[in-house]
C-alpha cells in the first residue's frame, strides 16, 4: 500500500462571529486506502498529540447517505469527482505532494459554525414552509391504491435523491438554493399525493428560500454538476413553471 | 380586491418572479434583434429596397408604428436591465469568496453576463445617437430624389457613410461579440426560467442558443466588414 505526503490549506475559524484564515498543515504517510475525511481524522490525531486544536469538520453516515460532510476540496463541494459525496472520496484519487485547500461551504445562508462546520438549518426552515404533505397517520396504505405513472414516479425518485447537503448551493456562483428547493418541491409536486398542497408548497418554498438570503439562479448548472445525487436542473425548469402557475392562480383566487 | 395586487407584488418581489421577468423582456428583445437583422439585411438588396423599408417603418400605422415601437424596446430594456442589475447585486453578496476558485461546467458567456449586457447598453446608447439621432453628423441632409421629383431620406447612404469610419466599426463588433456571447448563455436561460426546458429539449436548446447567437452575429457584422473591407456601396456615396 503506497503512502502519500500532502499539503493541505484549511480554513480555520473560531466562531461565527471570528474571522477566519487559512493554515497550512503537512498531512504525511496517508493511506490511498483511506476515505478523505479518514486523512482528516489522521491528521487530527496528530494536531491532538501536539496539544493543537484539531480540524472540525461535519460528518455522520459515512457512506454517502446523510449530507452532513460539507466541505470545499479545491473550490468544488465534494471534490471534482461526480455523483460522491466528501466522504465516499478517496485518498487514491490525490497524487503524493499534492496540494489540497479545504474550505467550508461558502454562503451567508449558511454561517459558519467552526473550520468547515456550517449551520444548514435554512435548509429545514424552507422544507417546514411547505416540504410536506398533509396525511392521515396510522396504517399503511394499500401499495396499489394510488395509482402513478411510471414516468411520474421516476422523476419524483430522482428528486427525492436530495440528501439536503448544500453542495448545489456551496458550487452556485450566486450561492442559490434553487437545486434544492426545486429537488424538495418536485419531489411531491410529480405524485398524486402532492397535487392538493401544490400551490401553497410551491409560493411557501420559493418564499422562504428568497428570505433566507440564497442568491439567484443563473442557469450555469454548477449545482448539477456536483450535486453527489446528479439531480438534474431540468427541476429548476419545472420549479419556475410550478411557480408562475401559482402565482398566476393566487392572483385570481 | 387587494388579493391580486398583493400576489403581483410578491411575484415581483421573488427571485423567480424576477427572473421571469428578465426573462420575458429578454425574449422581446431577441425576437426584436431577428426582425431588425432582417431589415438590415435588406441594405445587400440595394438603395431603392432599404430606403422602401426604411420609409414604411416611419409611415406604418400613420407614423406611430414606429412610436409604439420605440415605447415598447424601452419598457423591455430598461425592465431587463433594472432587474439584472438588482439580481446581479444580491448575487454578489450572497457569500463571501472561496479563496480557491472553481468553475466546473458553466460556460464563459455566462460568467460575463453583466458586462456582456452593460456594453450591449454602451453600444446601444451609440448606436441610437448615431444612426436615429445622428447626433454631430449631416446624416439627416441625405436624401434621395424620386422618379417624380420628390425626395426622401436616404438611409442607405447613411449606413453605408456610417460604417466607412474605422473606429466606428471596431466598436460594432466588438459589442456585436460581446451580444454573440449574451445571446448564447440568455437565450437557452429563457427556455429554464420560463420552465419549458427539459432533460430530452436540453441539448436541442442549447444548440438554438448557440446557433441563433452565431446567425445573429454574422448577420449583423456582415454589413459594416462588407463596407469597409469590400468597398460595398461606396461608388455611390461619392
Amino acid at each position: 500500500m503506497s503512502l502519500l505526503n500532502l499539503t493541505l490549506k484549511v480554513w480555520r475559524q473560531e466562531n461565527a462571529k471570528s474571522e477566519g484564515r487559512i493554515e497550512t498543515y503537512e498531512a504525511k504517510e496517508i493511506p490511498t486506502s483511506a476515505s478523505f475525511l479518514e486523512m482528516i481524522d489522521i491528521v487530527n490525531e496528530r494536531l491532538i498529540q501536539d496539544g493543537e486544536e484539531p480540524i472540525h469538520f461535519d460528518h455522520d453516515c459515512r457512506e454517502g447517505i446523510c449530507g452532513m460532510c460539507s466541505m470545499t476540496i479545491n473550490g468544488v463541494p465534494h471534490s471534482k469527482e461526480r455523483g460522491i459525496t466528501t466522504c465516499q472520496l478517496h485518498m487514491r484519487k490525490f497524487k503524493d505532494g499534492e496540494t489540497i485547500c479545504i474550505e467550508p461551504f461558502r454562503a451567508n445562508a449558511f454561517p459558519v459554525v467552526k473550520d468547515l462546520v456550517t449551520n444548514r438549518s435554512a435548509f429545514d426552515r424552507i422544507i417546514a414552509s411547505g416540504g410536506y404533505i398533509s396525511v392521515r397517520t396510522g396504517s399503511a396504505p394499500d401499495a396499489h391504491a394510488i395509482q402513478i405513472p411510471k414516468a411520474d414516479a421516476d422523476a419524483a425518485f430522482d428528486a427525492a435523491a436530495c440528501i439536503g447537503c448544500g453542495a448545489c448551493v456551496a458550487a452556485c456562483k450566486n450561492a442559490s438554493a434553487m437545486l434544492f428547493v426545486s429537488a424538495k418541491a418536485s419531489h411531491l409536486n410529480h405524485l398524486p399525493q402532492g397535487q392538493s398542497e401544490k400551490d401553497q408548497r410551491v409560493l411557501g418554498m420559493v418564499r422562504q428560500m428568497d428570505e433566507e438570503g440564497f442568491g439567484n439562479c443563473t442557469n450555469q448548472f454548477e449545482c448539477e454538476a456536483v450535486c453527489p445525487k446528479e439531480i438534474s436542473a431540468s427541476h429548476i425548469a419545472k420549479l419556475n413553471r410550478d411557480y408562475l402557475a401559482a402565482s398566476a392562480r393566487d392572483s385570481v383566487s | 380586491m387587494s388579493a391580486p395586487s398583493c400576489s403581483l407584488c410578491a411575484f415581483v418581489k421573488s427571485s423567480i418572479g424576477r427572473k421571469i421577468i428578465v426573462a420575458v423582456t429578454g425574449l422581446a428583445l431577441v425576437l426584436f434583434l431577428a426582425g431588425h437583422l432582417t431589415g438590415n439585411l435588406l441594405i445587400f438588396a440595394g438603395r431603392d429596397a432599404f430606403n422602401d423599408y426604411a420609409q414604411f417603418l416611419h409611415e406604418v400605422f400613420h407614423g406611430a408604428g414606429v412610436w409604439i415601437a420605440r415605447v415598447g424596446l424601452l419598457a423591455c430594456f430598461t425592465a431587463h436591465l433594472w432587474f439584472t442589475i438588482l439580481l446581479t447585486k444580491e448575487n454578489k453578496s450572497s457569500r463571501k469568496k472561496y479563496s480557491h476558485q472553481a468553475t466546473v461546467q458553466a460556460p464563459k458567456s455566462s460568467l460575463i453576463m453583466i458586462w456582456s449586457g452593460l456594453t450591449i447598453l454602451a453600444f446601444i446608447i451609440f448606436h441610437l445617437l448615431h444612426f436615429t439621432v445622428k447626433a454631430g453628423t449631416d446624416y439627416a441632409s441625405f436624401m434621395q430624389v424620386m422618379p417624380d421629383g420628390s425626395e426622401r431620406h436616404d438611409a442607405w447612404k447613411m449606413v453605408i457613410v456610417g460604417f466607412s469610419n474605422p473606429l466606428v466599426v471596431i466598436f460594432y463588433v466588438i459589442a456585436m461579440t460581446l451580444l454573440c456571447s449574451h445571446l448564447s448563455h440568455g437565450v437557452a436561460s429563457i427556455f429554464q426560467t420560463l420552465g419549458l426546458r427539459t432533460k430530452k429539449t436540453a441539448g436541442p436548446i442549447t444548440l438554438l442558443s448557440k446557433a441563433y447567437a452565431v446567425v445573429i452575429y454574422l448577420g449583423f457584422i456582415s454589413i459594416p466588414l462588407a463596407i469597409i473591407l469590400f468597398g460595398f456601396g461606396c461608388e455611390a456615396c461619392k
